[in-house]
């Protein structure tokens, strides 16, 4: 595998993530509980659709195919796309979608931070804006977490459900392969299990100040890097890529 | 119909520092921290300033439009309390 190569498949994950869960945080619009946090929600997406675009039109530029960002989001299946498990879980409740954000905004926080540092300017650049809007996210889902867990009897419940189905999917986050073998060499990307340090020094607390229990399975689900994903991504790439599929070379 | 809406704040934002906050508006929002995300979120989504105040708007007290007449007419007819007898420099543009 070639350093153009590893950098195309290191860019996909990382757009293909902020794609898919930037498309989850959509689905709220206009079904917020109240105004205000509908309009969070959308505000966090649209930081998400922005990172997106900016990191996918940099992969596709890095391929050198000529294919531009809204090729590689709305003309692949579910089997090219590389976002982690996490980020195509369904919206359920708002606990199952604070919790799922918040679990995964202590990623990208870390991740980002580490990123800021790459050997690759373009990369260096991204992290850099891209931070800033990670630490409103991650300051959002941690107030929710704490008032959402630390509440009512209700939805302390279901903070908890939500907690028990999600926390096999942070796993994966961790995992590394041949591909951040050769980056990391290059200085391009971060060790993960740096990252992963710093992502169980944070979220543990916030867990347990937020009274609720870390699952004690040790399972964890992966299958993202080869593009095995779960059953809610094909129904979701339906939905998201019908229009620009609908209309081949529409613009707006 | 007892209402179930968190309590209002009244938002004021700071455009550039050294500046007034200006009244831009309400939030609701159960407490100071989340009535501070939610006047970011709502109020400076294109730039318009650095700088957040919110208050409980059960915190300000305000005059009645009963009491314009006594409170405001009076100063109508007293223009030696206006500084209209000098220029003022170019470019002293918040005194």
């Amino acid at each position: 595998m070639t350093i153009q190569e590893a950098k195309f498949q290191y860019l996909l994950r990382l757009g293909d993530s902020s794609l898919i869960i930037g498309h989850r945080l959509s689905e709220w619009c206009g079904s917020g509980p109240i105004l205000e946090e509908d309009i969070a929600l959308i505000n966090i997406a649209l930081d998400f659709v922005g990172n997106a675009t900016a990191i996918l039109g940099y992969a596709a530029t890095v391929e050198g195919n000529g294919r531009t960002e809204d090729d590689l989001a709305f003309l692949r299946g579910e089997r090219e796309f590389r976002n982690l498990l996490i980020t195509e879980q369904p919206n359920g409740d708002y606990a199952a979608t604070i919790t799922r954000q918040f679990l995964y905004d202590v990623y990208t926080y870390y991740l980002y931070e580490a990123l800021k540092s790459s050997k690759d300017e373009t990369i260096a650049a991204l992290a850099e804006k891209s931070h800033k809007e990670i630490t409103y996210h991650l300051r959002h889902t941690t107030e929710w977490m704490y008032r959402l867990g630390d509440g009512t009897a209700e939805s302390h419940e279901r903070m908890q459900n939500a907690m028990n189905d999600l926390w096999m999917f942070t796993g994966e986050m961790f995992d590394m392969d041949e591909v951040d073998a050769l980056l990391i060499k290059e200085g391009i990307a971060p060790d993960l299990n740096a990252i992963k340090e710093k992502w169980e020094a944070h979220v543990k607390p916030v867990i347990a100040e937020a009274t609720l229990q870390i699952p004690s399975y040790n399972f964890k689900q992966k299958g993202s890097r080869e593009g095995k994903h779960s059953e809610h991504l094909g129904f979701l790439l339906a939905e998201m890529q019908s229009v620009h599929r609908s209309f081949p070379g529409a613009k707006w | 119909m007892t209402d179930t809406q968190w309590p209002v704040w009244e938002v004021f934002v700071q455009a550039n520092p050294g500046i007034p906050h200006k009244h831009v508006g309400n939030v609701h929002a159960a407490d100071a921290e989340m009535a501070i995300q939610n006047a970011r979120d709502v109020y400076t989504r294109r730039s318009e300033g650095i700088s957040i105040w919110v208050v409980p708007a059960n915190a300000i007290s305000a005059s009645s439009p009963e009491d314009q007449g006594a409170f405001f007419e009076p100063s109508n007819d007293k223009p030696y309390r206006h500084p209209t007898f000098y220029k003022i420099p170019e470019g002293v543009k918040y005194l």
